[in-house]
């Protein structure tokens, strides 16, 4: 289908920070004991897409990265994994790898998606309108940050950069106004040429930009290189263009080229002129459309192109793996309500127990649970909603609740952990008590402690 | 058993479109008026004379297979002297309705027939005379009078051999199995008896025998364990299709019926010739076997809408709303699907395109796209590969939306382009010229035929006029720009109508170009006529009988056009012209979304059936093609000139082999 599919698969995102490390990058933090990436990697196989780039920044996560990927789909994908520096944001890496794009349009997806919206979807709503960029909205997580139960609007300034500000045209399909990040706190300004050309708009702040885009290959390499302060796709180079979708400054539109082409050759080129009439006035016009033709006649053509949105259904999971909260969301909702997911069959207790794992007497494992392969568990242990990892060590009389336990853990007896997420290789000692913290690899809480939303982690040397 | 043959006889017909009502009705398919108002049996249940000619025969019934011979000869005038005394059992008579296929049987029927009389007096009395006019129906309404005959002579000679040897009265089954296993040991006889009347029988015509006896055994088991309907129903369904080998052999070319269009490809080598000719019947959407197979093959996952017209079940209606989403989330899916067809397709689907040109125009140009990127798979020649794929291409548009008879026409050059490439011509080469015979095609066909006609008509443009047109044709919408460049002085009163609202497309056109106009809605079209002095309208397509399929609304305009005297003047490119002969809307049209009729855009409180749509006595129907009758046409625009509505199979005739470059 002429597109080329780059996976944006990150780094070590200080935002992630105890869960990643440099043995650990973003791109193979375990959802449900399965790297985050294969969730994207696998939904595009499903699309058929075989074919990837996968970008990944700095060299070591790009080795670690390689190494997984090539082992796990050995025979399945051809995956071209590609290192670029650090903090060269999105952008930036597009930018690294222009070189390798040759496809009529590119369709980028960042690593960290957790999603079981075909892209397929975004692809054709993108060649449907021959758009230049197509994103895909989903709407944004409803219960948002556990801690704050309160109003909307303080939930708002507490963590700005969950939302999205998002104006639409009246049939749902064209982006008309976008706001990320910190603008999102700042005054809407919106630009009275748009809002004139389409007559309503629909600006919603429910609806979360899931980081899935479908670009037209010329335009993106072209912005690439000429705006070379752009950073990141979803802060610079998506509202750029929705700003200037009137006014383009780039020879995007292959109607209004066509015309001009037309009208410079008079004569023979002339039939082409009443076909591309005929097509064009046949079509549903969009208010794009509208607009270049103008109000004025025919006295000038106005350059403009697309920016479509693609809004995923209620019924679909869509979720971004980019925060703490997110990471212990996305684990609890995959081996639950959406866990389809995970591609595990559950068991008619609704968990996931490996075979091989072993359980202590009157220890109990409840439902939208799952216990890796080798994990072993004392007496009289008990959980509830969490992930616990390959061969982990778990003492007597231990409580898990709403937790994520990564791999090799040892917890002692009579630990109580909730909320939490314990990365490789930590030694819990006998009573530790933590609730909504994170364990950095390879901590060792020492017996006893009470722990009460703090972040432990090993003192980088 | 009575109610429902009564209901098979009477079905409803409704006309959409227009039709003179004192249009006589087709002689070949209805019964020939007097007998059969002699005969009493009919005269019991006139419903049977006013059998109309949408009606589907109903499949014929064979457990009167006895009393069928009797029946069967209906070509020959004499049949419903023969029915007459079957209540009576009038012997005479009898002899006297085998005259036809007797005489030519030899001497030894009118020995036995009085026998044979005695069966069928039997089998009569058990079954109604609706049964004999059902029969009769189904007969008359296939036209196929060689076949009929054809038959009676063989069944006859088959309950022949029955009653030579049973010549006592037996009751009506056994004598009908008896019939089956006797016609089986003496078919030889029983062929070389039917031989005279033919020079020779084919090896279709026997196989077909033998399945007509075999279903008429089977029929008359059904009836032994007592339950006649059912069972003599199944057979009878099955039968008619079995025996359209033998029947076809001597049918005429033109004898296309409902019955014909399900014909399974038996064998039928003289056919051969003729089938290249004549298009695949279209699929029938109430067959549910057909659907099933369709499905499998499906591309885009449709569920057909559930609550369907009555009358239109045989036209695909799928729910809207699922297929656009299950189309792009198969985006990446769809593999040898060419991204220019696909993009097409969708916007076929989404509504994106509509139009008769724009829609040619566009899978002209998608298919350009694909013969640039093709090249031809190892060990295979492009002109097949070629022609599969684009094959392929065409059936996945199908399913975005129904083609156009002028789309049809532009896949057919297309083929016939591929087809006739010759083989000398390297890959290249081929491309080349297949992408210039496309360009061609546009340029000629479509875009100089619009120029072309906008000339002739715009002739026909006077100052003072006020012209009327309905919804947005392009050509017309050509005209009056071209009409108002020359400086006419007129006046254009669009009509439109709900749900597309395509008029107002076309309306902001006009103003811009400062064109003076009028806006109103087809329900006011019999006011706004009386100030109108032409009309111009676009179709679809121009069928060979003069009738033209447009949008919907168009027939009803050209009637109120026609009863204001109002010259209607059709503007239609010569290649949306086909050999097809159509007389109502209903056999071939195009469901739209019911639900666009159903709701009122713009309007909140018109919600009366909004949740409605799942009710079983709802059915929602929203064609969106109608077909308007030759007298309330004045005269076609065409590229060919201006030719009155009669004339239209002369341009099919002359000049479809250029259409087509054959």
């Amino acid at each position: 289908m002429d597109f080329q599919v780059v996976v944006l698969a990150g780094g070590t995102t200080k935002k992630l920070v105890p869960l990643v490390s440099k043995e650990v990058p973003k791109a193979l933090l375990p959802v449900a004991n399965r790297p985050v990436l294969s969730y994207v990697l696998e939904q595009l196989e499903l699309s058929n897409l075989k074919d990837l780039i996968v970008v990944v920044e700095g060299q070591d996560a790009a080795l670690l990265v390689g190494a997984w990927i090539s082992g796990a789909y050995v025979d399945r994908l051809h995956v071209e994994v590609a290192a670029v520096p650090e903090d060269v944001g999105t952008a930036g890496a597009l930018r690294a790898i222009a070189h390798h794009l040759t496809a009529k349009d590119i369709l980028v997806v960042t690593g960290d998606l957790v999603s079981d919206v075909p892209p397929g979807a975004v692809a054709a709503a993108h060649r449907r309108h021959d758009a230049v960029v197509t994103t895909m909205l989903c709407s944004a997580p409803v219960g948002g940050p556990a801690e704050s139960g309160s109003s909307a609007g303080k939930d708002k300034i507490k963590k700005p950069r969950r939302y999205n500000i998002i104006g639409l045209d009246p049939a749902k399909q064209f982006l008309l106004h976008i706001a990320t990040g910190a603008e999102v706190e700042k005054d809407i300004r919106i630009q009275k040429s748009i809002l004139r050309a389409v007559g309503q708009m629909e600006i919603r702040t429910d609806l979360m930009d899931a980081h899935m885009y479908a670009f037209k290959r010329s335009v993106l390499q072209k912005i690439l290189e000429e705006k070379d302060n752009f950073q990141s796709l979803k802060q610079d180079v998506l509202p750029y263009l929705v700003r200037s979708q009137l006014r383009s400054e780039m020879l995007l539109n292959g109607v209004s080229q066509a015309e001009e082409k037309g009208n410079v050759k008079v004569g023979s080129q002339d039939n082409h002129v009443v076909v591309s009439q005929i097509l064009a006035n046949a079509s549903t016009q969009s208010f794009h459309e509208l607009y270049a033709s103008g109000h004025n006649g025919s006295a000038s053509v106005r350059r403009i192109h697309k920016c479509c949105a693609y809004i995923a259904s209620n019924n679909k999971y869509c979720a971004r793996l980019n925060s703490i909260q997110a990471f212990s969301d996305i684990n609890r909702d995959v081996i639950g309500e959406a866990n389809h997911l995970s591609g595990y069959s559950f068991s008619t207790c609704n968990n996931i127990i490996h075979p091989s794992a072993q359980l202590g007497s009157k220890t109990t494992v409840g439902p939208h649970c799952m216990l890796g392969e080798g994990s072993q568990m004392g007496d009289k242990c008990s959980v509830k909603r969490s992930v616990i990892g390959r061969h982990c060590r778990i003492g007597s009389n231990v409580k898990v609740v709403n937790s994520v336990i990564m791999n090799h853990v040892t917890i002692g007896d009579g630990c109580s952990i909730q909320g939490s997420v314990i990365c490789s290789n930590v030694h819990l000692q006998e009573r530790v008590g933590l609730k909504d913290c994170q364990v950095g690899a390879g901590f060792v809480v020492t017996a006893g402690c009470e722990y009460k939303g703090e972040s432990l982690a090993r003192k980088e040397k | 058993m009575e109610a429902r043959r009564g209901w098979r006889a009477v079905p409803k017909v409704r006309h959409v479109g227009f039709f003179t009502p004192n249009e006589p009705p087709p002689p070949a398919r209805t019964q020939s008026g007097p007998p059969d108002s002699n005969s009493p049996p009919l005269s019991n249940s006139p419903a049977g004379n006013s059998l109309s000619p949408v009606m589907i025969p109903p499949p014929r019934h064979l457990s009167d297979n006895l009393a069928h011979r009797a029946t069967s000869p209906l070509p020959v005038p004499e049949t419903s002297a023969f029915r007459r005394p079957i209540p009576g059992g009038d012997r005479v008579a009898v002899v006297g309705s085998y005259n036809p296929t007797d005489s030519m049987l030899g001497a030894s029927p009118p020995l036995t027939s009085p026998s044979s009389r005695i069966g069928d007096g039997e089998f009569s009395e058990e079954s109604s005379p609706g049964w004999f006019r059902r029969s009769n129906s189904a007969k008359f309404a296939s036209s196929f009078p060689g076949g009929g005959f054809d038959l009676t002579s063989i069944k006859s000679s088959e309950t022949l051999e029955v009653e030579v040897k049973k010549p006592v009265e037996v009751p009506g089954p056994n004598i009908a199995e008896k019939s089956g296993v006797a016609g089986a040991e003496l078919q030889t006889e029983s062929q070389s008896s039917s031989k005279p009347l033919k020079a020779k029988t084919t090896k279709a015509e026997r196989r077909a025998l033998q399945e007509s006896q075999r279903a008429a055994k089977a029929a008359a088991k059904g009836e032994a364990t007592g339950k006649p309907a059912i069972s003599s129903e199944g057979a009878a369904t099955s039968k008619p299709v079995k025996q359209q080998p033998s029947r076809k052999k001597d049918a005429l070319p033109a004898a296309t019926s409902v019955a014909a269009s399900d014909r399974k490809g038996v064998d039928r080598p003289p056919e051969k010739e003729r089938k290249k000719e004549v298009p695949p019947p279209r699929m029938q959407f109430d067959d549910k076997n057909r659907v099933e197979k369709a499905k499998k093959r499906a591309v885009v996952n449709q569920t057909e809408a559930r609550n369907r017209v009555e009358l239109f079940r045989h036209l695909p209606q799928y729910e809207r709303g699922s297929q656009l989403p299950d189309l792009e989330s198969k985006f990446f899916l769809l593999d040898p699907m060419h991204p220019a067809v696909y993009k097409v397709g969708l916007q076929y689907l989404a509504g994106d395109i509509s139009g008769g040109n724009a829609r040619c125009i566009a899978m002209l140009q998608a298919f350009q796209e694909v013969i640039k990127d093709y090249s031809t798979p190892p060990e295979k020649s492009l002109t097949r590969d070629l022609t599969a794929k684009v094959g392929s291409y065409v059936s996945f548009l199908i399913e975005c939306r129904p083609l156009s008879m002028s789309m049809g026409n532009a896949i057919r050059f297309l083929k016939n382009r591929i087809a006739k490439l010759p083989l000398s011509l390297s890959e290249s080469e081929a491309k080349e010229s297949l992408c210039s015979d496309i360009n061609r095609f546009i340029n000629e066909k479509i875009v100089l035929a619009d120029k072309v006609i906008v000339r002739h008509a715009a002739s026909k443009v006077r100052d003072g006029d006020v012209l009327l047109t309905y919804g947005s044709s392009c050509v017309v919408e050509m005209i009056l720009l071209y009409a108002h460049e020359l400086g006419k002085q007129f006046r254009v009163v669009i009509v439109d109508s709900r749900p597309k609202l395509e008029g107002q497309a076309l309306l902001r056109r006009l103003v811009a170009k400062g064109l003076n106009c009028t806006y109103t809605h087809i329900n006011a079209v019999s006011y706004i006529m009386h100030e109108v002095t032409r009309v111009f309208l676009g179709a679809s397509s121009v069928l060979s009988n003069g009738t033209v399929y447009s949008r919907v609304g168009t027939a009803c305009v050209a009637m109120v056009a026609h009863a204001f005297r109002v010259p209607v003047l059709i503007c239609c490119e010569a290649y949306k012209f086909h050999e097809r002969v159509q007389l109502d809307s209903i056999c071939s049209n195009e469901l739209g979304d019911p639900d666009a009729i159903a709701k009122a855009s713009g309007r909140m409180d018109v919600n009366y059936v909004d949740n409605l749509a799942n009710k079983e006595n709802l059915q929602l129907l929203n064609l969106m093609y109608d077909a308007t009758p030759l007298e309330y046409i004045s005269m076609i625009v065409t590229d060919y000139g201006m030719i009155p509505p009669t004339s239209v199979p002369v341009i099919v005739r002359e000049y479809r082999r250029e259409h087509l470059w054959i």
